[in-house]
């Protein structure tokens, strides 16, 4: 289905403003363990009053179909993100070194 | 020279690579996509309706579970569509109220009665199995939340449909009744099942600068042919008629022709004149109302339980 509806010549419709008075409840990261032996990853967000209902409701979002075995929750606004600028992470990309496949190993050698 | 945002941007959508929250993006392209995905949001959540009106009329226990299953998962598809909307710098509150005071619209396919349980089949098998064409297609939309919210709905989506299709096997086994009541579910559902994918390509407004910015990676027409090709032979199998005189198989493209879609409908229903459409509304606004001691409630307890944890 298309989900942009379209719109009608002459018609009163808004955009959002962004400046929309909040009376919500905050935002939270859900970080969910599909199995054990394997991290926690991110799998969605979710609004909640505190961090017992998020658990609750991320509960219910996210692992209707068995895709977990155990839930974190973090506060949005505690997440700190890095500068994801060139400086930050280009200098790595030409460090072929680091990698194992920089060296030729004589076949000789064998597996290594 | 010096690389701004727009050249990256312009970069990654060269590439097919994703753009990303925080990434410097043009103004139409963030408002193509917040009007897009909280349309889409809004969908799944006023789409709860029709369905959850049979919830309570289901035949089986199985039927029931099943359908209680499906409404849920649309309220999470909802879910999800709303996070990614927010990542745009838009809240939740907003594109809510927004909805509730009728100045954002969701797919008129949802202002449509369901008369009948076998509408529950139609619905699944048309009204999924369309969404379904449509979203795997949006799964290499170029704004990256977006994208992850479709696998993460696709994934679920083919339960709808195999649901719905299920549904009317059993009808199609059934008595002389039941095998009529699933065609004239098919009757109504059969052409605004076709109108979802939206007016034809040369009409389409919007869809030019959605495929250059890859927001939109397949065109409406295509869709609505692809969506076709794959439904009419699994309505045969139903042993079931489309309401289309001049539906013809072409040998020679391998596509399933149809006859002209009757556009006014469609605009008329998006105008609002569907009869629910005021009727969806009011059921969403009420609904929240309803919850609001639910929602005091939670908030009035986690205040108590931080405030005794500080204590």
């Amino acid at each position: 289905m298309t989900y942009e509806v379209p719109e009608i010549p002459g018609e009163q419709t808004e955009d959002p403003t962004g400046h929309y008075e909040e009376h919500g409840w905050p935002l939270w990261e859900v970080f969910v363990r599909p199995k054990r032996g394997l991290n926690h990853s991110h799998a969605g967000s979710l609004h909640a009053p505190d961090a017992e209902a998020a658990v609750q409701n991320a509960r219910d979002a996210y692992t209707r179909r068995a895709e977990g075995i155990s839930v974190w929750v973090v506060p949005s606004t505690a997440i700190y993100a890095s500068d994801d600028s060139e400086a930050m992470f280009e200098p790595f990309e030409d460090r072929p070194y680091r990698h194992p496949t920089f060296y030729d190993i004589p076949e000789e050698v064998g597996q290594m | 020279m010096t690389i701004t945002g727009e050249d990256r941007f312009l970069e990654t959508i060269a590439a097919d690579d994703k753009v990303e929250p925080r990434d410097w993006m043009p103004d139409g392209y963030r408002k193509t996509l917040i009007r897009q995905i909280a349309q889409h949001a809004h969908s799944e959540i006023i789409g709860m309706q029709p369905e959850g009106n049979w919830i309570t009329r289901a035949p089986t226990l199985m039927r029931k579970i099943i359908l209680m299953a499906k409404v849920q998962d649309e309220a999470g598809h909802g879910l999800y569509l709303y996070s990614a909307a927010e990542t745009l710098g838009v809240s939740r509150d907003e594109l809510q109220h927004l909805l509730h005071t009728g100045k954002q619209k969701y797919s008129s396919i949802f202002n449509y009665p369901t008369l009948s349980w076998a509408d529950i089949g139609a619905i699944g098998w048309l009204v999924d199995g369309a969404a379904i064409v449509n979203q795997i297609a949006l799964q290499s939309t170029s704004y990256g939340p977006y994208a992850r919210a479709m696998v993460r709905i696709c994934k679920e989506e083919s339960f709808h449909a195999r649901q719905g299709y299920s549904i009317l096997l059993a009808l199609s086994r059934g008595s002389e009744a039941q095998r009529a009541m699933m065609q004239d579910a098919i009757d109504r559902w059969w052409w605004p099942s076709l109108m979802m994918f939206g007016p034809p390509d040369a009409e389409s407004t919007h869809t030019e600068q959605s495929m250059k910015w890859k927001i939109k990676r397949v065109t409406n027409d295509e869709l609505r042919q692809q969506f076709v090709d794959q439904t009419v032979p699994q309505g045969q199998h139903l042993g079931v008629t489309f309401p289309d005189p001049d539906l013809t198989y072409d040998e020679g493209t391998g596509h399933w022709m149809i006859g002209d879609i009757d556009w006014d409908e469609f605009w008329a229903v998006v105008k609002g004149d569907g009869r629910l459409s005021r009727e969806r509304i009011a059921a969403k606004v009420h609904a929240w109302e309803e919850g609001a001691w639910v929602r005091e409630a939670a908030t009035a307890y986690a205040e108590k339980v931080s405030l005794r944890r500080t204590a």
